[in-house]
């Protein structure tokens, strides 16, 4: 009878919501504001009855905006309801801000097909295994950084139920622990981007997807951040939930030259460069080699300080990034907003004419005054224009003091790396290097270029869907590459292989990306009259005014939309939600000063603690596909609780400092 | 019948997959366009009009392709817990109470706005000597067409339904999480997550 209970609750549901509109409707004076409210109510019956909720839209939508303009004049009626579903279906095709939709699904299933995840698991759990909780820091970080490439859930928790579950099983972590970690990592990709979910709501509410992503970013990274330290803390508090990996899980395999070398001292840095006067037994290329990765971060954290270098002492002109952040945020940045998106190229010309509030950060803190009073900018105006333009004749601008603090930090950190180098460390470090930093750069690239206004979010996404091409296309080859030299064939066979692989990949790839952006897309052109036709029948203006005479306070609105909107991610899926349901909070933001980005981030966190909270939490149902028959299904939802109450933390982080999401695209597009 | 049905599934799948190999363009088009203004600075004028062209109509094509593979997003509050029969019955109602009138109405106003559109032989206007546009608001009704024509099939499908109580079958397709396949990626075996029961099981009995 198992059955029974779950439609009686989806019948009483849809009663719960039909009742009261039958009983309430003044039926006798029916207006078109009533009727919105009526097909408000009809459409939350008609999503729940589980017909494809693109076309139930459409109907609907077609049927009610033809009652709106027949209640203006009959005659024309069919004319304009054609009229407009078209224009709003081409709208959707037009869009340029939905294009990025399937240019970064492609690149996720280019990147999940790659085949990286085992050894970015791997390394990780190399990585971290002094770490309480090693395990389960590797998983949460790995799930991080794959499921922000990828941004497809299901896939990510199965993955890792298959790579990561089993292996914290083995270690003796207890089964709670170790689901909460896989279905909450696996969820991760809903919130950092580049998250498509970010596009749809920058698509909804006409919020720069540009800024979300900069905004975004930070939150998603502290709830990451969160999770490992409540996996830290509980290990360190609960040994026995999470024993500390066995030697023989630690232990890293040393190639044969290491070995060697490894005899004569445990640093690797000093036995390679021993090793390269003195031949013992291992042959040169090799030691150069090895000692090339050995200086990576040293290279990297030089090219680093270099590059900080120049920017911070260059001559005035070359500053103009740093300048033109500094005047958005004196100047109002609308217009300046859609220049940083665009690209640097149209920023020429804002750039001079706003050169009187322009100080780069470098002069601010040693000379101009400006800076210091923002405030004031205006009137100091004339006097750092005159310094700027002194500035920009001498060739190089003071150092400034915070250069140098970093520059000792930066040197004291390679002394420590350097110190604790030994021959463990460098091949861990070699394997994160072939896992671990290729993904986390393309990522970072992707994510950079979008930010920094280099390329727009589609240009980005297409460049990063070619980036996981490639990647995918070395990652197999490799593959390939040591099985045929194991097995004794050629280069020739490995190329062909991969050839032949890569096609079946981009193959599978686009086919699902055609039928996941259709799936998005369709739902957006269905939207679009549905919308249309509640706007035309003065529905919003009802839900508006009735809303207004709450009386309630921004934090009460605050409070109720983000419980809604929780509320509503137990039966639908964040698509629908945010397509069909965030259209009707936008308009009422205004009126409570509440600011569209910030609401987007909250809402994207908000529907991620939907995807974990039960009954109908889709991780918890994917791990349960993957994993041992003993694991049940409320052994995995009791492990995703605690995650469950981190997020509801991040949420009132997020919502008492909203600094941490604002923080950034207030530095760069100077909101 | 079957055969009839399973056909058009197969038009429709055959038309979304071409159309799906936009997205390889587009990646190309777009990768090659950043490219050749940053690097050659050589920007062409008519790359966006592509870009949103081959997007356009990438999503529009595959909707009858999403359609017969039953991708399209539903609200399962309670559709999951129907019998066959149940729910082939809720989805023919809805079918013809919201798809045929929905469909029809894009079909028709579809076919008007690209005729308009052939008529006056009209250009883009995102830049000057824009590339015609009328293919592209062609692909309103074509698509729509493709898609109702496939509706009908999944009208049949309900009444088979309701007739024999089980859901005709489809042809299989890549699914976004194909366990098996990504069993096989990370080299799992069944056996090995029957294997790992042991722990669990010693884990409860330490209770």
């Amino acid at each position: 009878m198992k059955l029974r209970k779950e439609l009686w609750f989806g019948f009483s549901l849809m009663a719960a919501i039909i009742i009261p509109v039958v009983v309430l409707m003044p039926w006798s004076h029916l207006t078109n504001g009533h009727l919105g409210l009526m097909m408000l109510a009809l459409i939350c019956v008609g999503i729940m009855l589980g017909f494809p909720t693109a076309f139930t839209l459409m109907g609907m939508g077609v049927f009610f905006a033809w009652l709106a303009y027949r209640s203006v004049d009959p005659a024309t009626a069919d004319r304009r309801v054609l009229d407009l579903f078209v224009q709003r279906t081409y709208g959707v095709m037009s869009n340029d801000v939905l294009i990025a939709i399937p240019l970064f699904l492609f690149m996720g299933y280019l990147v999940e097909r790659a085949q990286l995840i085992d050894k970015l698991f791997r390394s990780l759990h190399l990585a971290a295994a002094r770490v309480p909780g090693a395990l389960a820091v590797a998983t949460i970080i790995t799930c991080a950084i794959f499921a922000t490439a990828t941004g497809i859930v299901g896939a990510v928790v199965t993955l890792m139920g298959l790579l990561a579950f089993p292996a914290m099983l083995k270690a003796g972590y207890n089964v709670k622990v170790a689901a909460g970690a896989v279905t909450a990592g696996g969820c991760l990709g809903i919130l950092i981007p580049p998250s498509v979910l970010l596009i749809v709501y920058g698509a909804v509410a006409g919020v720069s997807v540009v800024q979300l992503y900069a905004g975004a970013f930070l939150p998603g990274f502290m709830l990451a951040a969160l999770y490992v330290g409540y996996i830290i803390l509980l290990a360190w508090w609960k040994p026995h939930l999470m024993p500390p990996l066995a030697a023989s899980e630690r232990r890293v395999e040393l190639p044969p030259f290491a070995q060697t070398l490894a005899q004569q001292g445990s640093n690797a840095l000093t036995g390679l460069w021993r090793a390269l006067g003195t031949s013992r037994g291992v042959a040169k290329r090799t030691v150069l080699a090895q000692l090339f990765v050995t200086l990576v971060p040293a290279l990297f954290i030089a090219a680093l300080l270099g590059t900080a270098y120049r920017v911070t002492t260059a001559p005035e002109v070359e500053a103009s990034t740093a300048g033109l952040i500094e005047a958005g945020g004196l100047v109002a940045a609308p217009e300046q907003e859609r220049e940083a998106s665009t690209g640097l190229i149209g920023a020429q010309e804002p750039e001079e004419k706003e050169s009187q509030v322009k100080e780069p950060p470098a002069e601010g803190t040693k000379t101009g005054e400006g800076a210091k009073e923002p405030g004031a900018a205006p009137a100091v105006g004339e006097k750092s224009a005159e310094t700027a333009a002194a500035a920009s004749e001498q060739a190089r601008l003071p150092v400034p003091l915070w250069f140098w603090i970093v520059f000792g930090v930066a040197i004291g950190a390679l002394a420590v790396i350097y110190r604790l180098w030994n021959w463990e460390r460098l091949e861990v470090f070699k394997m994160l290097l072939s896992s671990f930093f290729p993904l986390a750069l393309m990522i970072l690239a992707v994510l950079g270029s979008i930010v920094f206004g280099l390329a727009t979010p589609s240009e980005a996404a297409a460049v990063g869907g070619f980036g996981g091409f490639l990647l995918a296309a070395v990652y197999r080859f490799i593959a390939y590459w040591r099985e045929g030299e194991s097995a004794g064939k050629d280069t020739g066979k490995a190329v062909w292989s991969t050839v032949k692989e890569l096609g079946v990949i981009v193959k599978e790839s686009s086919f699902l990306t055609a039928k996941t952006s259709a799936m998005v897309c369709w739902l957006f052109v269905g939207s679009g009259i549905f919308s249309a036709a509640f706007a035309l029948l003065g529905g919003q203006e009802v839900i508006e005014k009735w809303v207004l005479s709450l009386d309630m306070t921004p934090v009460q609105f605050m409070i109720l939309a983000q419980f809604i909107i929780f509320i509503l991610g137990w039966p639908l899926e964040w698509t629908e939600i945010i397509i069909i349901f965030m259209p009707i909070f936008l308009p009422l933001l205004p009126h409570f000063h509440i600011d569209p980005l910030f609401f987007g981030l909250l809402v994207a966190l908000n529907l991620q603690t939907a995807f974990l909270s039960p009954p109908v939490a889709m991780a918890a149902f994917y791990l349960k596909g993957v994993s041992p028959p003993h694991v049940t299904l409320n052994a995995i939802f009791a492990g995703m609780m605690p995650f469950m109450g981190i997020q509801v933390i991040a949420l009132v982080l997020l919502y008492v400092f909203p600094q941490i999401g604002l923080w950034l695209p207030q530095l760069v597009y100077g909101r | 019948m079957q055969k009839l049905l399973l056909f058009v599934d197969k038009v429709s799948t055959w038309v979304g997959q071409a159309f799906s190999w936009f997205i390889v363009a587009l990646t190309l088009h777009v990768s090659w366009e950043v490219f050749s203004r940053y690097v050659l600075d050589h920007p062409r004028a008519w790359a966006f009009d592509a870009m949103i062209m081959m997007y356009g109509t990438l999503f529009m094509m595959a909707g009858a392709y999403t359609l017969a593979k039953n991708g399209h997003v539903r609200g399962d509050v309670i559709y999951g817990f129907f019998s066959p029969r149940a729910q082939a019955v809720l989805d023919l109602t809805l079918y013809i109470v919201f798809f045929i009138p929905g469909i029809v109405a894009l079909v028709w106003a579809g076919y008007t706005y690209a005729s308009e559109s052939w008529a006056i032989n009209e250009h883009s206007n995102i830049t000057s000597e824009g590339p015609p546009v009328y293919p592209f608001k062609t692909v309103i009704p074509l698509a729509g067409a493709f898609v109702l024509v496939q509706g009908i099939v999944e009208i049949i499908r309900c009444v088979i339904c309701i007739k024999q109580g089980e859901w005709p079958s489809r042809e299989a397709d890549v699914q976004e999480v194909d366990v098996e396949k990504l069993k096989e990626m990370v080299h799992v075996k069944d056996e090995d997550i029957e294997n790992l029961d042991k722990f669990v099981v010693q884990q409860e009995r330490h209770k």
